[in-house]
């Protein structure tokens, strides 16, 4: 079974965009959703959800107010300075690590397991999904990433499927570090910008960090033919696979908005054309 | 005051809006990029930078001699950062928050603490701005404390605008919470709405005025502008899709140094972000 994980460092470059295109050429595939913080691939392979789950993790310190004395301990020890003088936890700013619960020589602090999101198996026109939904200004997004890539990959085993398809999230932190760790590969799609190349670098450097094989694709790669060529001789000096091209068009976002993949949309346009051809090399290389 | 320019979703323009509101207001202003991950404000303004410092995170050494193997460190660790395994103790510093709770439960005093670089701060001016930003290690997942660090420079003397990064989640919330304003930037796709709307609600938690800039705001469709009515969220800006706009962002160029109505344009938003901070939530009743 081969893993396949689309990200990008940059944000907005076309990762769930392209995505959602494989989704008509791969056979035998389970979908998995890895931007747990701002998930969108649903948007476009519109799960009927099968089995929802609560996302448990990390816990909350509260201060009871009987049992308090103010007596300041867990002020002072507190690093993340979330008790304020009113001995009241701020739970946006409490990191979960538990010493003012441990320490509180009058055991005045309860400390809740965390209900951070949720997640879920679902069915789509191409196939079966796991996706999630982190809660609005939570943590443990690592932990969620890492929890819907073992659920794909159970549901690939029970359905002896070949092959996952991860949508991965932006960056090269702690989501990121936790959606490539043991993938088979990671497709990394970029776009002719400065910021473009500047963050391809950061992730293609994270994937050797983890020894991850990399390959890499250019989105909109017509706005700026220059960036395009200094982009691919990067990826040459780095001996990686190079892809392929994909033109800017417009035909992408308008199949966006009517919910479909750019093959659903228009499978003679050009960027349905190049993303062909950017499978047929994927194909040749897993 | 400080201006934090956020999305949700990566890619819709939040460089672009922070390093041109900054240039246009041109005096006392400071740039804090905390897209840590992959910050490129500086691919724009381009400063000398005068500093740069390693970033240092403290993780527990543990003295073995002192050690008595009691297990009490282990278990007030949430973070699985340190384990008596049989005879030894062991630590993963790249697991541990750095509450120090291990010290503060050994009864051998057997816990000192080292440092783990965790990324670099570096600091320059150039037209007229002052940049501050955050470079995570590659490889480091832990980037709160390192956005926590970019925050710690805010002059209040001075406007801050601040450059967040994608999501949802803590790294988000470390970088905007306790700004004046937030400004969202979002373009008129179903991914957009969809990530603004995630984006909107954390917004809305930490209980901060906002408003709204739509870019390439001619390709999309209508659902972003009904949001913003039935959310009284108002629209300061909007920036059409132009090729040559998105040419001098692919080359780094500040779109409002080339293209002075822009500057008129950004000096204009910083003006109605002003009026809006001055009335408060009375504005959104009008």
């Amino acid at each position: 079974m081969k893993e396949l994980v689309i990200i990008s460092g940059k944000g907005g470059t076309g990762k769930t965009t392209f995505t959602a295109a494989l989704a008509s050429m791969a056979e035998n595939v389970v979908f998995c959703d890895a931007d747990v913080d701002a998930a969108d691939l649903h948007l476009i392979l519109n799960p009927k959800i099968k089995l929802t789950n609560e996302f448990r993790a990390g816990h909350k310190a509260v201060i009871n107010s009987n049992k308090c004395i103010k007596c300041g301990s867990c002020i002072e020890w507190c690093k993340w300075k979330a008790i304020g003088d009113t001995f009241r936890v701020d739970p946006i700013l409490c990191e979960g690590c538990g010493v003012c619960y441990y320490l509180c020589p009058e055991k005045a602090v309860d400390f809740h397991e965390n209900i951070c999101g949720n997640w879920f198996i679902s069915d789509t026109r191409f196939g079966s999904m796991v996706h999630a939904q982190l809660g609005i200004a939570e943590e443990n997004s690592g932990k969620l990433v890492s929890l819907v890539r073992k659920e794909a990959r159970k549901i690939a085993q029970e359905k002896g499927l070949s092959l996952i398809l991860t949508d991965g999230p932006p960056g090269v932190g702690c989501p990121v570090i936790a959606s490539i760790g043991g993938a088979s590969a990671v497709i990394i799609i970029t776009e002719p910008t400065i910021s473009g190349k500047h963050d391809m670098e950061r992730v293609i450097q994270l994937s050797k960090h983890f020894n991850v094989p990399a390959m890499v694709c250019i989105n909109k790669f017509d706005l700026n033919l220059d960036m395009t060529g200094k982009i691919l001789d990067f990826v040459k000096e780095q001996n990686l696979k190079f892809l392929g091209y994909i033109p800017f068009d417009i035909a992408l976002t308008k199949s966006m908005i009517n919910r479909q993949n750019i093959f659903e949309y228009d499978s003679n346009s050009k960027s349905a054309l190049a993303i062909k051809e950017i499978w047929g090399n994927i194909l040749k290389e897993i | 005051m400080i201006i934090s320019i956020a999305s949700g979703k990566g890619g819709t323009g939040k460089t672009t809006v922070a390093v041109n509101l900054a240039f246009s207001i041109n005096t006392n202003v400071q740039l804090l990029d905390c897209d840590v991950e992959e910050p490129n404000s500086y691919l724009f303004i381009k400063p000398i930078f005068e500093a740069s410092e390693a970033f240092l995170l403290p993780v527990p050494e543990v003295d073995e001699k002192k050690c008595s193997l009691c297990g009490k460190c282990s278990e007030i660790c949430q973070f699985k950062a340190i384990t008596v395994f049989g005879k030894t103790i062991m630590t993963f510093n790249d697991m541990c928050h750095s509450c120090g709770g291990c010290a503060l439960v050994c009864e051998k005093n057997a816990i000192s603490f080292i440092h783990r670089e965790v990324g670099v701060i570096q600091k320059g001016h150039r037209l007229g701005i002052e940049l501050i930003h955050g470079k995570l290690r590659i490889g480091e997942a832990m980037s709160p404390p390192l956005i926590r660090k970019v925050r710690s420079y805010v002059n209040p003397s001075n406007i801050t605008i601040i450059d967040a990064p994608p999501g949802t989640s803590c790294p988000v919330i470390a970088s905007i919470k306790d700004s004046n304003f937030v400004l969202l930037v979002t373009e008129p796709t179903p991914f957009g709405l969809n990530d603004l709307k995630l984006a909107h609600k954390v917004v809305k938690i930490l209980d901060i005025p906002c408003g709204l800039v739509i870019n390439r705001s001619d390709i999309g469709d209508h659902e972003v502008y009904l949001y913003a009515k039935s959310e009284h969220l108002p629209i300061l800006m909007e920036i059409p899709f132009c090729r040559n706009i998105a040419k001098y962002y692919s080359k780094g160029e500040i779109l409002s140094e080339f293209q002075p109505e822009w500057k008129d344009k950004f000096l204009k938003l910083y003006q109605s972000i002003k009026e809006i901070k001055n009335e408060g939530t009375g504005y959104y009743k009008r």
